[in-house]
Order: structure tokens, then sequence, then C-alpha cells
């Protein structure tokens, strides 16, 4: 049951992925962005990833569709028909989808729990949580605390970005 | 009646529950999902909303530009301090085991406490100056 | 039955390497910025699926621990996508607002046209 929901909604997706290649008003392509950053929140959802699907549903569908309107208001909303025809990048991204469907026929099934993946460093993170670190999350644990070099990384990062943007788009006025 | 009303009085209501809803997932990222990202974006979002319903020049004079812009940079201070605290009780950098008097479940709590903190901080500013610099380059 | 059982087993898989081709074919074939932004964020989201959806365990919880449950999902891959997420929406902020700038300084946001402005100051010097 859990596989067929799973299908249908990651059908879907694909679905909404056509209408963003090929709808040419912008604002409509937006649109079309929040719903499949709401869907992909949706199946991270049904493949248990819950501190993920709450991260993509409020970044993705909250705070890109905010900064791409926003964008959108300063430039235009409609894209240019396409001058030079596509054959040559359909080929390239058509042959680059064969050979990696090819190469995942050699890849574990969905949803088992032997796997090298899963009898790893996650299963011993689940395993060692509860008496170091006291914290039911696992995900906040590990995110925090086993490796927290990471996340001051991507704190840092998050500030990089900030100053970049006022650095582009700041209007230093007299009162500034 | 203009169809304003509707939308102001229903964004008073809502607000203080979004600010109220972005601290509770930031306390409980312990014990179910949530943490400092998650309330970080759900801060912006509620002032992002203030913004479109009441205009920037009302968003603007609740939270202001410098204040925002003042904090993005202390999240990442308070991060890195507490790094710098496990350093001062003489563990390693961003070791949490000795920060509550020797017992180490309490002590990791307390760390990544304060470390949720930080990250609320920086992410919850940084996209509210962002869409301040998008909003504020339209009007000439 | 069998290819069937196949299908359903790396379905998560060609989906995800849909996105990533489609993803990849916005930012090649498309000239207009914002356009490729958004084709670029398609592509990062299929790499969260990718990472995601190996982490799985059927008849298994999200990785909270309490008592009523033993198999968890593996909580490594969300904590690296939980990363990813929020690097990308920096990434993408910047993208937008070096897009705005470049709409500032040449009028348009399609690339074919703002070679045609290049190549006319190129030939002008």
């Amino acid at each position: 049951m859990e596989q067929l929901i799973n299908m249908v909604l990651l059908t879907l997706l694909a679905v909404i992925t056509i209408g963003i290649i090929r709808v040419r008003n912008l604002f409509a392509v937006v649109v079309l962005a929040g719903a499949y950053s709401f869907l992909m929140a949706s199946v991270m959802m049904v493949l248990d990833a819950v501190d993920v699907a709450m991260t993509e549903a409020a970044v993705g569908a909250g705070i890109s569709t905010v900064l791409a309107l926003g964008a959108l208001h300063l430039t235009k909303t409609e894209e240019a028909a396409p001058r030079f025809s596509a054959i040559l990048p359909l080929f390239v991204a058509v042959g680059t989808g064969a050979m990696l469907i090819y190469g995942t026929w050699g890849l574990p099934g969905f949803g088992l729990a032997d796997t090298p993946m899963n009898t790893g460093v996650g299963l011993d993170y689940l395993n060692r949580n509860m008496a170091e670190t006291g914290i039911p999350n696992v995900v906040t644990a590990v995110l925090a605390s086993y490796r927290g070099f990471d996340t001051l990384g991507e704190t840092a990062v998050i500030f990089t970005a900030g100053i970049g943007v006022l650095l582009l788009l700041k209007r230093f006025t007299a009162e500034d | 009646m203009r169809l304003d009303t509707i939308l102001r009085v229903c964004t008073k209501l809502f607000i203080p529950f979004i600010f109220i809803f972005a601290l509770y997932v930031q306390f409980h990222g312990d014990f179910g999902p949530g943490g400092g990202f998650q309330a970080g974006i759900i801060v912006a979002a509620g002032v992002v909303l203030y913004a479109i319903i009441y205009g920037l020049n009302a968003a603007q004079r609740a939270v202001p530009k410098r204040l925002v812009e003042f904090l993005i940079p202390l999240g990442v201070l308070i991060f890195a301090g507490v790094g710098v605290w496990g350093l001062l009780i003489g563990d390693n950098y961003l070791e949490y085991n000795n920060l509550s008097h020797g017992n180490q479940p309490h002590g990791q709590e307390r760390g990544v406490f304060w470390v949720e903190i930080g990250v609320l901080v920086t992410v919850s500013s940084t996209m509210i100056t962002i869409f301040y610099a998008f909003a504020g380059r339209g009007r000439q | 039955m069998t290819l069937i059982n196949e299908v359903i087993a790396h379905y998560n898989y060609w989906i995800t390497i849909f996105l990533m081709v489609s993803g990849l074919y916005i930012v090649v074939a498309k000239s207009n910025m914002i356009k490729t932004l958004l084709g670029l964020a398609v592509f990062q989201t299929s790499v969260y699926l990718l990472y995601l959806s190996p982490g799985k365990i059927l008849g298994g919880t999200p990785p909270i621990l309490d008592e009523g449950f033993t198999v968890y999902s593996n909580p490594l891959p969300h904590v690296l996508i939980l990363t990813a997420i929020v690097v990308g929406v920096a990434t993408l902020a910047l993208g937008l607002a070096l897009v705005v700038r470049v709409n500032e300084a040449y009028g348009t946001i399609e690339e074919d046209e703002i070679m045609d402005v290049v190549d006319r100051e190129d030939h002008a010097e």
C-alpha cells in the first residue's frame, strides 16, 4: 500500500515537471514549482523523512515561491519564444537518462533493511543515541551533536547568502 | 465594505499563532520533527505575511531593517560561541558532554538547545533581510 | 510477475532520474534565466529523492525513538538532505538577486538577447 501511494505521488511529480518545462508564463511556472515542492514534501512523508518534509514544505513552497515572485515582480513575467531548436539538449538529456537507468538496474530494491546503507553508520547512530545524548529525535541529535560541524558550516552558508543578497540588492538611502 | 478588511482582520488574528507555532516547532525539535531551520523559516513567513497585507513600511516599523541585519551574524556567533564554551571548560570544540556539571545527556541537551537558538536567529533574520532587499528594490 | 516486482522496486530511482534529466534539460536548453534557476531547483530536489529513497525501510517508522517501535528508517540521509535543502534556497536567493541586477543592466533576462548585446558591444570596439 505504501508503495502504491509512493508511485502515484512520484508520477504526479513527473507530470508537474513536464508542465514546468513547457509552460511559458513565468508566473504559472512559479506556482507550479510551489505545487511541486508540496508534492515533494508529501513524497518525503511517505518515505518516513518527517523533518525533511517539514523543511522542504517550509523552504521550497514558502520562501522559494516568495523570492521567485519578488524577482518576477522586478523583471519580466513571460518567457520569449525559443530561438534555436532544442534537439541536441534533448538527445543529451535522453542519453544521460538511459545510461543512468541502465545503471540503477543493479541497485538494491526499495525498502530493504539489509542493504549496506542501512546497516552502517545510520544504524550505529540509532543504537547509541539514547545512551549518549538522551534526545529522542535522532535527526536533531545527529544534526546538532554528532555532525555539529556540518551545521555550523551550513549556518555560515546562510549568513553568506544573506550578506551576498544585501550587497547586490540593497539601496543605501539617506537614513542608513 | 472593501475586501481589504477581511484580509487585514484575518491576518491580525493569525500572526500571533504563527509565531507561537514557530516557537513550538523550535523547542519541540527534540521530541518530534522540528528544530532551528523550520522554526526560522516560519518566523520569516509570519513577517512576510505581515508585510504583504499591511505594506512594507508598516513591516519595517515593526521589525526594523537594522535589527534584522544585526541579528544575521549574531546567530552564527551564538553557534560558534557554544563551541568556544566547550573549549573553555577544557573539552574539544563543540563538545557538549560536560556542559551540565558532568551529566552527559543533560550536557548534550543544553548544547543542542543553544545551538538550535543560534540557527533560529540566523535563518529567520536572513530570510527576512532577503525579502526586504527584494521588496525594497522596486521602489525608486 | 517479476517484471512488475522489478518495476515497483526501482520506480523511485527511475522517477529520480527523470526529474534529474528534466532539470538538466531545463538548465541547458532554456535561455530565460529565472526558468534556468527553477530547473536547477528541480535538479536539486531529484538529488534529495536519490538520497532519501534507499534510506526508507518498509515496515519501519520515522527515526524518532519511542518504546513501541523497533525498526526505524535510516536517519543519516535525512540530516544530509536537511543541510542540502537550506543551502539550495540560499543559492536560489543569490541567483535571483543576480538575475534582478542583470535585468537592470541589460533590460532583459533572456540569455540570447544578452549575448546579442554583448556581441554588438564587442564588434563596436
